[in-house]
């Protein structure tokens, strides 16, 4: 195996040495499995009760993603809002970053005031915990103009939208993909916190309920699918950056 | 055609804000100039001295604080579309082949923006056709960071160029190139202007440049931003290369290269 092979596979060889050492301590001290149960264990239970844990999965995976939606569309608007005019970056920015130093899991029990048991906090606490990044990228690249470009296109009477539409907007692309995998993993944690309290269904719903009967393999199932949920979503998001604005990850040495 | 100029400043002062007006500590001051129609004019001096300034009162992007621009016979109140302006940085989108760069004017400026629907290929076929004047034909539709720094700046040049101006601002826009690049593109630059009579302003602060190409050389000086020498270049046009090595050039050049020396002692005594 090459080097080249060796980085493109260093990921699962990693994931594989840990499994193993994992297992390996479990067997050779013993553990009880209501303790920390070994990764055949918590495959065991993975199987066993794969019905009852795609029910939950799925339903942490639309919340988890209805959340990121509406974390998107208001990032995207309160960041072009705060790129686009300097009165309101600095009106709102302080009170943004106050906001976003709350822990967001606080939030569940007054979301549950508002909304009862139920999807309601779940969503809310995804798209709350997820908005931020992306609102924070997109004003960065509206931001970030160079002036003696904004001087070529404003002596051809350009206004001021047409610079954010033509040149604002393209320019943070970048920088919005890449909050994107970084909300999307914020996001699945939204849900699994606000799920562990305020919901009866949902994956957070299973570790507490797996918890509180001492099912320890169904529980470190449970983490293991929102890892992977998380981990899908990230690749995704990834791939889509690498592909819709390749410009920004160019290998050029010039410039 | 009547005999007025096309670019006519009357006395002209600028301060940057309230303050600095308040103070009279102004960018540039007194600053008289006529350009006639189809002039290529050059600013030369000392950096820091208000040649980027001078170009933001000539294209509309700031008033000045005292004092009357008149330019193609208007008085300038706000953003001049008849000009084109580029840089010493190329400043292309990234995300738009050459070709696409070069057309962004037309999706501003009117009364192109309302036709390129209807227009876009006759404009394409504009953009293109400028590309190839300029040495860039086969590389139209490459992307902006896979040219050289040179085929950068003959693009930006395009671009400024692509919605007919009257009028090209040009700040500084070979200082970053090799002196090889840089020689090509003064002589693309000769060719553009004598097939298409525009005006330029170029500011600039290589003396052999301004004189191989203006038919006028103005002197800037530093705080205060004045002009001090106006220099008229009466070589023979169409000009070739060779001329720079010609007496006539170089006494020229070793004149002006005297002016700035001159201002350079003043304002800064101690260096000397």
């Amino acid at each position: 195996m090459n080097k080249k092979q060796l980085e493109k596979f260093s990921p699962w060889i990693l994931l594989v040495v840990v499994i193993a050492l994992w297992q390996l301590v479990c067997s050779a001290f013993n553990v009880s499995e209501f303790v920390f149960p070994s990764p055949a264990r918590i495959w065991e239970q993975m199987i066993e009760f794969r019905g009852v844990i795609a029910a939950h999965a799925w339903r942490t995976y639309w919340v988890t993603m209805a959340g990121f939606g509406l974390a998107i569309i208001v990032g995207v608007m309160l960041g072009f809002l705060i790129g686009s005019s300097r009165l309101a970056y600095t009106a709102v920015y302080p009170l943004m970053t106050a906001f976003n130093a709350l822990p967001k899991a606080a939030f569940v029990p007054i979301l549950v005031v508002w909304f009862g048991i139920g999807i309601g906090p779940a969503i809310l606490t995804a798209f709350l915990i997820s908005f931020f990044p992306i609102m924070v990228n997109i004003a960065t690249g509206l931001a970030t103009l160079e002036p003696e470009l904004e001087d070529v296109l404003r002596v051809l009477g350009a206004k001021r939208w047409d610079v954010l539409i033509k040149v604002g907007l393209p320019r943070s692309m970048p920088y919005f993909y890449g909050s994107l995998k970084v909300a999307i993993t914020l996001a699945f944690v939204g849900t699994t916190v606000s799920e562990m309290t305020a919901a009866n269904e949902g994956i957070g719903y299973l570790l507490i309920s797996a918890g509180s009967a001492m099912q320890m393999g169904l529980a470190f199932a449970g983490l293991v699918v929102v890892g992977a949920m998380a981990m899908v979503m990230y690749e995704l998001f990834s791939y889509i950056e690498k592909n819709t604005t390749a410009w920004a990850h160019r290998n050029s040495s010039s410039h | 055609m009547n005999n007025s100029p096309f670019v006519d400043f009357q006395d002209v002062w600028l301060a940057y804000n309230d303050e600095l007006l308040a103070l009279k500590q102004y960018a540039v001051e007194a600053i008289d100039l006529k350009v006639q129609e189809g002039e290529f004019i050059a600013i030369v001096g000392p950096s820091g001295c208000g040649k980027s300034t001078f170009m933001k009162l000539a294209t509309g992007l700031r008033m000045p604080s005292q004092g009357s621009i008149r330019i193609d016979g208007q008085p300038v109140t706000g953003p001049l579309k008849i000009s084109g302006m580029a840089f010493q940085a190329p400043s292309l989108l990234p995300w738009r082949t050459t070709v696409d760069n070069v057309l962004l004017p037309l999706e501003i400026v009117e009364p192109h923006r309302s036709q390129l629907k209807q227009k876009r290929q006759e404009y394409e076929a504009r953009a293109r056709g400028l590309l190839q004047k300029v040495g860039l034909g086969g590389y139209e539709d490459k992307f902006p960071w896979q040219l050289s720094g040179g085929m950068q700046q003959r693009a930006s040049i395009c671009r400024a160029l692509i919605h007919e101006p009257k009028m090209l601002l040009l700040d500084e826009p070979f200082g970053a190139l090799d002196a090889f690049t840089r020689e090509e593109l003064w002589c693309i630059l000769r060719d553009l202007w004598t097939e298409q009579r525009f005006n330029v302003i170029l500011v600039t602060h290589d003396l052999r440049e301004s004189v191989f190409l203006a038919d006028t050389v103005y002197v800037m000086s530093k705080s205060p931003g004045r002009f001090v020498v106006r220099r008229q270049i009466d070589l023979p046009r169409p000009r070739d290369l060779e001329i720079t090595y010609t007496k006539e050039f170089t006494d020229i050049v070793h004149e002006l290269r005297g002016h700035i020396g001159a201002i350079r002692k003043q304002s800064a005594p101690v260096a000397q």
